[in-house]
């Protein structure tokens, strides 16, 4: 295959330490950022249903705001592509210890909002996007995995997709299994051809051959304690604003992302 | 936006469900007219309703080497792999492009979570996971891409698109996009959901499951009855199988409406029905049968029987056949999809089962019962949760715009 090449023209970020992409930037070159309030705000949202989203939701919508408002672009006309390794994991944990004590308590809302596509959803509704929607999922992989289909669809419809991926923290007997002890979202804008918004670009390769890039404290221990926490070594390298990194896109498949000077 | 795409060729597909394991099941109680809901005998706790359950699920095993794996969905999705040669058919292709050329690309709505569900009801004292449960794998809503990838050692791109009810029709979208850049020559699409406590649950509290057999598109229909299934497809160049039926198009949009209701006017619906014909190169006359979303609640079926009156003529021919196999959620969009697949390779129409007293808003193109007539192009639509609809188009070989 050939490279698949994207341009960036729009970065979100949340984590329980970083605002957004800025502050990373700052904490890269040594500064230490203010930490968000622990709720993002996820301003995109009407307050009713801002009151309303679940935790998942409100992370989601948060780092979308953020990429859209960079790139400058209408979000009404941009297609979409949420990535999550477990969706909303406290709500997984209050519908099956729910289900195991009592069925019929089940609440109707909680189970609408534990579809894996409810960010999806709410972002659709709340920006009168009416362009495709997904929501998908690899595991651990989620976020490289994501990555490839978001480009996939920039190149094959020749159109700009906004990528959302982000975990939220675990809750109960879950976070064992999950390993997710912070939250993390990230999302990008991503487009097919360089102008005045890109801020890079980058060719994405498949490869089975791992090569890895030690990413910095804090970055590395993040990297760990988040099933999306792949975002952070792509994070890491848009800041840094050159050179290479590798993502998992599925067991035994590597995403080689390597950035390219702005032609 | 969007251009005529290269039709792909579908070199295998297989489905089961309520109404068969395998396709010549499938058909077979089709022709019979004849539903295969039951009485929920599922839930752990009563709740009056009709389900679509595989027979011998629990009796399936899988092999030693995938043990680490077992939940009811992969056991359903082992049954699915196992059905019409679809695993020689992969194995085939394998040796022909190589384990990593081969994409896996599952929709699912709840995956394993009967197996969390399952973990839950039985923790240990100290309030964690029962040793057995400890497999991470399949807590997780990739639990079946990943289950299946690992079962046909495929090592290519792998995706689980969880999107309701709409999932396991958007799959072809991404095989389609991946072959087209040249990421992957061929590709496994389809999905698998299983019954479980969350969707039984889940859904009577939402109101939307009937405590009858589901009735699609009937003046007195009053919800859905929840089912499952297995199915699955092989997407290849048609260059390698110019005589397979082939993929023509496919149309994806999002309502921008409500999170559980469709769009009054059904507005994604149409999107993605208009973005499949433009894609396939093809007029709404031209569709010879339409496999209906046609879920049973009130305001699905009232949305999408609007659409089919203002889009198709007379002579395009359109059912659910939810009545058949029950609401198969994220495996709904395959099912259906070999559905339409039979109509084409059959001339087989099934009749829209459960449609006693006809909702007056459908229009002449619902078959109210089963037809038989050459289709040369089929249409299934799906549409879930959050306003994400799908649009699939198939058509016969050699079939040219």
């Amino acid at each position: 295959m050939s490279a698949l090449r994207v341009c960036v023209e729009g970065i979100g970020l949340w984590s329980p330490q970083l605002a957004n992409f800025g502050t990373l930037q700052a904490l890269l070159a040594g500064g230490t950022p203010e930490p968000p309030p622990p709720r993002p705000a996820a301003t995109t949202l009407p307050a009713n249903e801002r009151r309303r989203a679940p935790e998942s939701v409100l992370l989601a919508v948060e780092v979308a705001g953020q990429a859209v408002a960079m790139s400058g672009r209408n979000a009404a006309t941009l297609a979409c592509v949420f990535a999550s390794s477990q969706g909303d994991q406290e709500i997984t944990d209050y519908m099956c210890a729910t289900l195991a004590r009592a069925p019929g308590e089940l609440s109707p809302t909680r189970f609408h909002n534990s579809v894996h596509n409810a960010p999806a959803g709410y972002w659709t509704i709340a920006t009168d996007c009416q362009a495709p929607s997904t929501a998908v999922c690899a595991q651990r992989a989620s976020f490289g995995a994501g990555l490839l289909e978001a480009a996939s669809q920039v190149l094959a419809e020749q159109r700009p997709v906004l990528l959302v991926c982000s975990d939220t923290s675990g809750r109960g007997p879950m976070l064992e299994i999950t390993g997710c002890t912070l939250s993390l979202g990230c999302a990008l804008v991503l487009a097919p051809q360089v102008s005045a918004a890109t801020i890079a670009q980058l060719a994405l390769t498949l490869t089975p051959d791992r090569t890895t890039v030690s990413l910095p404290q804090p970055l590395a221990d993040w990297q760990q304690a988040n099933a999306s926490g792949a975002a952070w070594s792509l994070l890491a390298l848009l800041a840094r604003g050159h050179g290479s990194c590798q993502v998992d896109a599925a067991a035994k498949l590597r995403l080689q992302i390597d950035m390219g000077s702005i032609a | 936006m969007c251009v005529l795409m290269t039709p792909l060729a579908i070199t295998a597909y297989t489905a089961s469900s309520a109404i068969g394991s395998g396709l010549a099941a499938q058909l077979e109680t089709l022709r019979q007219a004849r539903s295969r809901l039951r009485p929920n005998d599922f839930s752990r706790v009563p709740l009056a309703c009709w389900i679509g359950r595989v027979d011998g699920v629990e009796d399936v095993h899988l092999p030693s080497t995938l043990a680490a794996w077992e939940c009811r969905n992969n056991r359903l999705a082992w049954l699915g792999l196992n059905q019409d040669g679809f695993l020689a058919r992969v194995q085939a292709a394998r040796e022909r492009y190589g384990a990593s050329r081969i994409a896996v690309l599952l929709g699912t709505s709840t995956a394993s979570i009967g197996a969390t569900e399952e973990a839950y009801r039985r923790l240990d004292a100290d309030g964690g996971f029962a040793d057995d449960m400890l497999r991470s794998a399949i807590h997780a809503p990739h639990s079946l891409a990943a289950f299946v990838t690992a079962a046909l050692e495929l090592e290519g791109p792998c995706l689980t698109v969880s999107t309701a009810c709409s999932s396991s029709a958007k799959v072809f979208a991404n095989a389609e996009r991946m072959i087209r850049l040249g990421l992957v020559d061929a590709a496994v699409v389809g999905g698998v959901d299983t019954l479980c406590d969350s969707v039984l649950f889940g859904f009577n509290a939402l109101e939307l499951v009937s405590s009858e057999r589901c009735r699609p598109f009937d003046a007195k229909r009053n919800g859905i009855s929840i089912g499952e299934a297995a199915g699955f497809a092989l997407l290849e160049r048609i260059e390698t199988a110019p005589d397979a039926p082939r993929l023509l198009g496919y149309g994806e949009a999002s309502d921008a409406h409500h999170m559980s209701t469709p769009h009054p006017e059904g507005v994604g619906a149409e999107l993605a029905l208009r973005d499949a014909l433009a894609r396939a190169g093809i007029e709404a006359a031209q569709v010879g049968y339409i496999n209906l979303h046609g879920t049973g609640t009130a305001k699905n079926d009232e949305v999408e029987a609007a659409m089919v009156s203002r889009v198709f003529p007379a002579s395009t021919r359109a059912s659910s056949t939810k009545g058949f196999t029950g609401h198969t959620l994220g495996a709904s969009g395959i099912v259906e999809a070999t559905i339409a697949l039979q109509a084409i390779e059959h001339g087989f129409i099934p009749g829209n089962l459960g449609g006693d007293t006809p909702d007056p808003l459908c229009g002449p193109q619902f078959a109210w019962r089963n037809e038989q007539q050459r289709v040369d192009v089929a249409l299934s639509n799906s549409f879930g949760f959050g306003g994400n609809n799908a649009c699939l188009a198939f058509a016969r070989s050699g079939f040219s715009v």
